[in-house]
C-alpha cells in the first residue's frame, strides 16, 4: 500500500484541500478581521498570512508525501498551486454577481478587495491572486527542496521575523519603556503603528539568517562533544532560579500597565491549570466542571469581604483571612462533588462534572440564591487586599500575588508528584483495577486529587475576585473549564512547565492579539483537534515521554542485561 | 494444620452462567498450589473472587484465619495477597522502578502531605523504599533498568517485573495467572526456577494458574483441576496424571494440549 | 445470602443510598406541596405536558444520534449538539426564502419536508466530516483523546457557523395552520405540538425498523455487538460507522426543523449546546446504546423538564423556578449516572463502562 505512487489525483486532492482551507478562513470572516493588523509595512497583513497560509501549509504537508511516494514533484506542485486559489476566486465571482451577505455575513466587499489585492477591475485582481498563490506554493515547494544547511536557519529566521511582527505590541512596550531606555521611544525606529517597517524587517531577516546560518555551521563541532549533559550543579540551579525570580519580579514594570493585566490572566490560568493538572494530568480524571471550584473561591472571597446577608452584614473579613477560608471551602466542595462521581470513569465522568459546573453556574444566576450571593447582579465592591498599609490596587501588585500563589502551588505539585501520592495517582490513571489490586484505596486517592485540585482552583478564584472587585455568574462559564483544559493539554498533560507554556500560549498571546478575540475559541477548538491528531502528548510533555525517548537512545546498552 | 487460604463452596454467577460452582480450595502455608483446567473453566474468575475484584454469590473465603470475601480489593492486598495477570498489566507509562514503588504502597506509612515539606520520616521511608525497589529489580534480573518505561521492556522482563511488583508488598500469598504464557522453553524453565525461589527464599505461598503441564507437574505440590466452574479432581501431581476424569476433561474437549504441550490460547476473563 | 451482600456494602454505597433517599424525599415534599396548594389548574398542567412531549420528542431525535454512535464506537460524540445546530441554522435561510416566495403559505407540507431534507443533509454532511476528520484517525487511541477532540470539534463548529452566519438570532417563519389550536382530551393545544410529537415518533419508528430489518441495520447491530467478529463476517466496519454517523446526523437535522416550528424564537450558533447535553442526558436516562431507550428517555426528559420547575421546585418554595429548568436536566443527568448508569433500558453497560 505504501508503494503506491503519488499521482495527479493525489495532487488534485491536496490542491482542493488547500482551496477549501482558503475558502473556509475567508467565509468565516477570519481573513477580513485579521487583515486589520498589518505585519510588515502596509502591504503584508495577518489576513494575507492566513489566506495564503492555507495553501502554503498544505504544500508543506504534501511535499514530504510526494517525495516519499515517488511522485512528480514539480508537476504536483503546479497542480496544488493552480487548484488552491480556485475556490476563493469562485467566491469572489459569485459575490460580485449576487449579494451573499444576507446569508454569509462575512462575504463582503473588503474580503473581495483583499483577495483581488485591491486591484481594479476585479478580473485582473483575480488573475494576480491566482499567480501570487501559485508562486507562493512554488516557492514553498522549492523551500522544502533546499539543503538542510540553509533550510533550517531559514525556517528559524522566518519564524522569528514573523513573531516579532505578530507580537509587535509586546516589543513596542519594551522598547518604549522609560525605565529601560530612558525617554527614547525606540519603537518608532522599527514600527509604524503596530506594523514592522519594511527596511527593519529586511535588516532583521538578513541579520537573523546570518546568525543562524553561522551557528548552524559551527554546531557540528559542538555536537561531537559527549552528548550527555553534565548534571546541573546546585549553584547553577540557584542562579537559574534567581534569574527566574528576578524576571518574574520585573516583568510587570517592563510590560507596563496594560500587559500586566495579561500577565495576571496568565498567572490565574497557571494556578487553575496546575490544579486541573493534578486531577486530569496525574490522576487521569477528566473534569469539565473545574470552573465550579474557581467560582466557590471567588464567591467565598466576595461574600466574606463584603456586606451581604450571608454574613449578617457584619462579619467583614479581610482578604488575608478570606483566602484560607476560600481554599478550605473549595476543598470541601471538591470532596463533596468528587464523592458521587467516584464510581464513574472516562467520558461519563467528564459529562457529569460538566453538569455539576453548569448547575453551580445556574444556581449562582438564580433568584433563589440571589439574596445570598447576588444572583445575576453578582457581588460588587470586593475590597483590594491591603498588606502593611500597601493597597494592592494596581494590576502589577495583584500580579505579584498571583505569582506567589502559583509558585506555592507549583512547589506543592512537584513535591506531591514525586511522592507516594503522586505514584498512586499515576497508577490509577494507568489502570484503575490494577492500582486497587496494589493496595491503593481508590476512594481516598480520587478524593485527594479532586480536593487538592479544587483547593488550587479556589485560591485562583479568590485572588481573581479581589483583583476584579466584582464577580458575576457569567465569569464562571464552561469556557473557563475548557480554557484550562485546553492549556494543560496543549502544554502536555501532567507536565508543570507545560502548564506554564500552555497558559502563556493560550491566554497570554491572545491578549496581544485582542483584535481577534471573537475567533479565540475557534482557534482553541482547531488547536485541540490538531493537537490530538498529531501530538497528543503536548508541546512540553511530562517526564514520562522524555524518559521514553531517553530509554530508546540507551536501549543497546542494556540489551545484554536483558538476556540474563 | 492451619490453612493459609481456605475458599469453601465458592460460587460466582454471571447472569445465567455459573462461572465458579461450589468450589473448595484449601492451601497450606508454604505450598506451591496449582489450578489447572481447560480454557473457560473459571480459573481466572476464581482468582478475581479471591482478590475481591468480583463479589462472590455464595461461599466463604478465609485468609489467615479470617473471612475476606466482601472486603475491597485494596484491603485484601493489604492483608497479604498479591497477584499478577494473565495478560501482563503493568503501569506501562511508568518506569520499572515506579511500578515496584507502587507495589510497595501497602508498606508505606507516612501521611501523604508530609511529602510537601519533606519530613525526615518521609525522606527516610522514600530512601528505604527506593533501596528495596532496586534490590527487587536485581532479584528479578532487571538491575539497572529501573528508569526504563515498563512498556519498553521485553516480554519476559515484563513478566518478571510484574512479579516483582506483586512481591513488593511482602505478600503471604502470591497468585500467579499463567506466569509462563507466551514464553519459549528456556524462558519457561527459568520462570519455573524463579517461582521455586520465590517460595524457598522468600517463603511466599504460591497459588498459580498454569497451562504448561511440565511446569505444573514439576513444581506444584498440590493441584486442583477445574472444568465448567467445578472441581473435577484434586491431589498431588502423580494422582492428577492418572485421573481419568482429568484426561477426559482435556481430551474430551479436543484440547490435546492439556497433557504435555502448552496451550497459548488465552482464556476470556469472564 | 443476605449476609454476604451486607458484608460487601462499603461506606461509599451507604452514603450514595442516603443521598438517593434524601433526593427522593425532597422531590416528594416538593410534589406534595405543589399538589396540596393546588396553584395550577388541570388545564395548565395539560399545557405543560403537551409542550413537554413535543420538546421531549426533539430531544429523543437528537439522543438517537448519541445512542447510535455510542452503541458502535463506545464514544460520546460531544459535538452532536453542533450537528443539530448546523442543520437548523442553515435551513433558516431556506425557510425565509420559502416564506418570501409564498411557497410556505401555499404548500406548507411540501415546504417543511424540503426544509427537513435540506437540514438533514447539512447535518449529515457535518456529521460525516466530523467522523472523517476528528474521529476516524483516533479510533484506536485511548478513550480520553477522542473525547477531547470532540470538545474541540464542538467549539470549532460553533464558531465556524458563527463566522458564516453571524451572531444574531434568526427566527423561523411561522406557519398559520400550525399556530391554530386543537382540542385534545379537553385541553386546548397549539397544533404544532402534537404535529411535532407525532412526526418525530414516526421518524423514530422508521429508524427502529431500519436498524432492525435492513441489511445495513443488521450490520450496525453486529458491529455494536462485537467489532472483531463483525469484521470477520465480512462487514465493512468503516461503512457501518459512516452510516451510523449519517443516520444520527439526519435525525438531528430533522430535529432542527421541528425545533424551528415548535420554538420560532430563533436559531443561533450556540443553540446546539444545551439541547446536545440534554439529549445526551436523555440517551443516558434511557440507557445509552439502546434505541427505544433514547426515545423513552427523550420524552421523559421533556416531561420532567417541563413539569419539574412548577411541580417540584415551587413546592419547595424556590422562587424563579423556571430559571432552574436547565439545572433540573443536569441534576437528572448527574443522578442517573450516579445511581443507575445503565439507564432504564440498558443492561450490558456494566461491562462496557470501563
Amino acid at each position: 500500500m505504501q508503494e503506491k505512487t503519488f499521482n495527479w489525483r493525489n495532487a488534485a486532492n491536496y490542491g482542493l484541500i488547500g482551496s477549501v482551507i482558503m475558502l473556509y478562513f475567508s467565509m468565516i470572516g477570519m481573513v477580513e478581521v485579521f487583515s486589520t493588523r498589518d505585519l510588515i509595512g502596509d502591504f503584508f497583513n495577518m489576513g494575507h498570512m492566513l489566506l495564503y497560509g492555507g495553501a502554503i501549509g498544505v504544500m508543506l504537508f504534501a511535499a514530504k508525501r510526494i517525495t516519499d511516494h515517488g511522485g512528480n514533484f514539480w508537476l504536483s506542485t503546479l497542480i496544488i498551486g493552480a487548484l488552491s486559489p480556485v475556490l476563493p476566486i469562485l467566491l469572489v465571482i459569485l459575490s460580485l454577481n449576487f449579494n451573499l451577505r444576507p446569508i454569509f455575513i462575512n462575504v463582503s466587499p473588503p474580503l473581495n478587495e483583499l483577495i483581488t489585492l485591491g486591484l481594479e477591475p476585479a478580473a485582473a485582481g483575480l488573475v494576480v491572486f491566482f499567480i501570487v498563490t501559485l508562486v507562493l506554493v512554488a516557492l514553498t515547494a522549492a523551500f522544502t527542496r533546499l539543503p538542510g544547511k540553509i533550510r533550517s536557519p531559514l525556517t528559524t529566521t522566518i519564524v522569528y521575523v514573523l513573531s516579532i511582527a505578530i507580537f509587535s505590541e509586546l516589543i513596542i512596550q519594551i522598547l518604549n519603556n522609560p525605565l529601560i531606555f530612558g525617554g527614547f521611544r525606540l519603537a518608532s525606529l522599527f514600527f509604524t503603528g503596530k506594523s514592522l517597517d519594511l527596511i527593519p524587517a529586511v535588516v532583521l531577516f538578513i541579520g537573523f539568517f546570518g546568525l543562524f546560518y553561522w551557528r548552524g555551521n559551527r554546531e557540528p563541532k559542538a555536537a561531537a562533544a559527549p552528548k550527555t549533559r553534565p548534571r546541573l550543579d546546585p549553584r547553577r540551579q540557584w542562579i537559574q532560579l534567581g534569574l527566574i525570580v528576578i524576571g518574574l519580579a520585573v516583568a510587570p514594570w517592563i510590560l507596563g500597565l496594560f500587559l500586566s493585566q495579561a500577565l495576571f490572566e496568565v498567572g490565574r490560568f497557571v494556578l487553575m491549570g496546575l490544579g486541573l493538572n493534578i486531577v486530569v494530568g496525574y490522576a487521569g480524571l477528566l473534569d469539565l466542571g473545574y470552573v465550579a471550584f474557581f467560582a466557590f473561591g471567588a464567591y467565598v472571597m466576595g461574600v466574606m469581604t463584603t456586606e451581604t446577608t450571608l454574613n449578617m452584614g457584619g462579619g467583614v473579613v479581610n482578604f488575608w483571612l478570606a483566602i484560607p477560608i476560600a481554599v478550605v471551602v473549595s476543598v470541601l466542595f471538591g470532596v463533596l462533588l468528587g464523592f458521587p462521581v467516584l464510581r464513574l470513569r472516562g467520558d461519563y465522568l467528564a459529562i457529569v462534572t460538566l453538569g455539576f459546573g453548569e448547575i453551580i453556574r445556574l444556581l449562582a444566576l438564580s433568584d433563589w440564591l440571589a439574596p445570598l450571593i447576588g444572583g445575576a447582579q453578582g457581588i460588587l465592591k470586593i475590597p483590594n487586599p491591603v498588606l502593611f498599609g500597601i493597597d494592592f490596587n494596581s494590576p502589577q501588585l495583584m500580579y505579584y500575588l498571583i505569582v506567589i500563589g502559583a509558585l506555592i502551588v507549583g512547589f506543592v505539585s512537584i513535591r506531591l508528584r514525586d511522592s507516594r501520592l503522586g505514584r498512586q495517582w499515576m497508577a490509577m490513571r494507568e489502570d484503575e483495577d490494577v492500582a486497587e489490586a496494589m493496595g491503593i484505596n481508590l476512594v481516598q486517592t480520587k478524593l485527594l486529587a479532586f480536593a487538592i485540585g479544587a483547593g488550587f482552583s479556589g485560591l485562583a478564584g479568590a485572588i481573581f475576585a479581589a483583583r476584579l472587585g466584582t464577580i458575576f455568574p457569567h465569569s464562571f462559564s464552561l469556557l473557563i473549564s475548557i480554557n484550562a483544559l485546553a492549556l494543560i493539554i496543549v502544554g502536555g498533560l501532567g507536565s508543570i512547565p507545560g502548564v506554564i507554556v500552555g497558559a502563556i500560549a493560550l491566554v497570554g498571546l491572545p491578549e496581544l492579539l485582542r483584535e481577534f478575540t471573537e475567533y479565540r475559541l475557534l482557534m482553541y477548538g482547531i488547536l485541540l483537534i490538531v493537537m490530538m491528531l498529531i501530538r497528543p502528548e503536548g508541546f512540553l510533555p511530562a517526564e514520562v515521554f522524555k524518559r521514553e525517548l531517553h530509554a530508546g537512545e540507551e536501549q543497546p546498552e542494556f540489551s545484554g542485561a536483558v538476556a540474563d | 494444620m492451619d490453612k493459609l487460604l481456605s475458599a469453601r463452596n465458592v460460587t460466582k454467577r454471571f447472569g445465567g452462567l455459573v462461572a465458579v460452582n461450589d468450589l473448595t480450595v484449601e492451601i497450606d502455608p508454604g505450598q506451591i498450589y496449582a489450578v489447572i483446567g481447560p480454557n473457560g473453566a473459571g480459573k481466572t474468575t476464581f482468582f478475581n473472587v479471591i482478590t475481591g475484584f468480583y463479589k462472590l454469590d455464595e461461599g466463604i473465603v478465609e485468609f489467615d484465619g479470617r473471612p475476606i470475601n466482601g472486603l475491597s480489593t485494596d484491603i485484601i492486598t493489604r492483608l497479604g495477597i498479591a497477584r499478577t495477570y494473565q495478560n501482563i498489566r503493568l503501569f506501562s507509562n511508568m518506569t520499572a522502578l515506579e511500578n515496584i514503588l507502587v507495589g510497595q504502597h501497602p508498606k508505606l506509612k507516612t501521611f501523604w502531605a508530609e511529602a510537601v515539606w519533606k519530613s525526615k520520616r518521609f525522606q527516610e521511608e522514600e530512601a528505604q523504599a527506593h533501596e528495596e525497589a532496586n534490590r527487587l529489580l536485581s532479584f528479578v534480573g532487571l538491575r539497572g533498568q529501573g528508569d526504563t518505561l515498563a512498556r519498553n521492556l521485553p516480554y519476559g522482563a515484563q513478566r518478571r517485573l510484574e512479579i516483582a511488583r506483586a512481591i513488593a508488598s511482602d505478600p503471604k500469598l502470591l497468585l500467579l495467572d499463567e506466569p509462563t504464557a507466551g514464553m519459549n522453553p528456556n524462558e519457561t524453565a527459568e520462570m519455573t526456577e524463579f517461582i521455586r525461589d520465590l517460595r524457598n527464599e522468600l517463603g511466599i505461598t504460591i497459588l498459580m494458574i498454569e497451562h504448561d503441564m511440565r511446569v505444573v507437574m514439576g513444581i506444584s505440590e498440590e493441584i486442583t483441576v477445574m472444568d465448567f466452574g467445578q472441581k473435577i479432581a484434586e491431589g498431588n501431581p502423580n494422582e492428577i496424571q492418572g485421573n481419568p476424569a482429568v484426561i477426559e476433561a482435556y481430551l474430551g474437549r479436543g484440547a490435546a494440549s492439556g497433557l504435555g504441550d502448552r496451550s497459548s490460547e488465552s482464556e476470556p476473563a469472564g | 445470602m443476605f449476609k454476604n451482600r451486607l458484608r460487601q456494602t462499603t461506606w461509599v454505597d451507604v452514603l450514595l443510598i442516603l443521598a438517593q433517599i434524601t433526593v427522593l424525599i425532597v422531590v416528594g415534599i416538593g410534589v406534595f406541596n405543589t399538589i396540596r396548594t393546588g396553584s395550577y389548574s388541570n388545564a395548565q398542567w395539560g399545557t405543560l405536558v403537551f409542550a413537554g412531549l413535543a420538546q421531549g420528542s426533539i430531544y429523543a431525535l437528537i439522543a438517537l444520534g448519541y445512542t447510535l454512535v455510542y452503541g458502535i464506537l463506545l464514544m460520546i460524540n460531544f459535538a452532536h449538539g453542533e450537528v443539530y445546530m448546523a442543520g437548523a441554522f442553515s435551513a433558516v435561510f431556506l425557510a425565509h426564502f420559502f416564506d418570501r416566495s409564498g411557497f410556505l403559505e401555499s404548500r406548507p407540507l411540501a415546504a417543511v419536508l424540503i426544509l427537513m431534507v435540506f437540514s438533514a443533509g447539512i447535518s449529515t454532511g457535518i456529521a460525516l466530516l466530523l467522523e472523517r476528520i476528528a474521529y476516524r484517525p483516533l479510533r484506536n487511541a485511548p478513550r480520553l483523546i477522542p473525547l477531547i477532540t470532540a470538545i474541540g470539534a464542538s467549539f470549532t463548529l460553533q464558531y465556524t457557523f458563527r463566522g458564516l452566519y453571524g451572531t444574531q438570532f434568526r427566527a423561523y417563519p411561522t406557519i398559520d395552520w400550525l399556530n391554530q389550536t386543537w382540542s385534545i382530551f379537553g385541553f386546548t393545544v397549539p397544533r404544532v405540538q402534537p404535529v411535532v410529537f407525532v412526526s418525530a415518533l414516526a421518524l423514530m419508528f422508521a429508524l427502529y425498523f431500519y436498524v432492525e430489518r435492513t441489511k445495513t441495520g443488521k450490520a450496525m447491530r453486529a458491529v455494536s455487538e462485537d467489532k472483531d467478529v463483525a469484521r470477520l463476517m465480512g462487514i465493512n466496519i468503516d461503512k457501518v460507522i459512516v452510516s451510523t454517523f449519517a443516520l444520527g446526523g439526519a435525525l438531528a437535522g430533522a430535529a432542527g426543523i421541528f425545533n424551528g416550528l415548535f420554538r420560532p424564537a430563533g436559531v443561533w450558533y450556540y443553540m446546539g449546546f444545551f439541547p446536545g447535553i440534554k439529549a445526551f442526558t436523555a440517551a443516558v436516562l434511557g440507557g445509552i446504546g439502546s434505541i427505544p431507550g433514547a426515545m423513552v428517555g427523550g420524552l421523559l426528559l421533556g416531561l420532567i423538564e417541563s413539569l419539574g420547575p412548577n411541580l417540584i421546585l415551587e413546592g419547595l418554595g424556590i422562587p424563579g423556578a423556571n430559571q432552574l429548568k436547565d439545572a433540573i436536566a443536569f441534576m437528572i443527568l448527574v443522578m442517573i449516572l450516579i445511581f443507575r448508569p445503565q439507564g432504564i433500558f440498558g443492561e450490558r453497560l456494566a461491562d462496557k463502562k470501563a
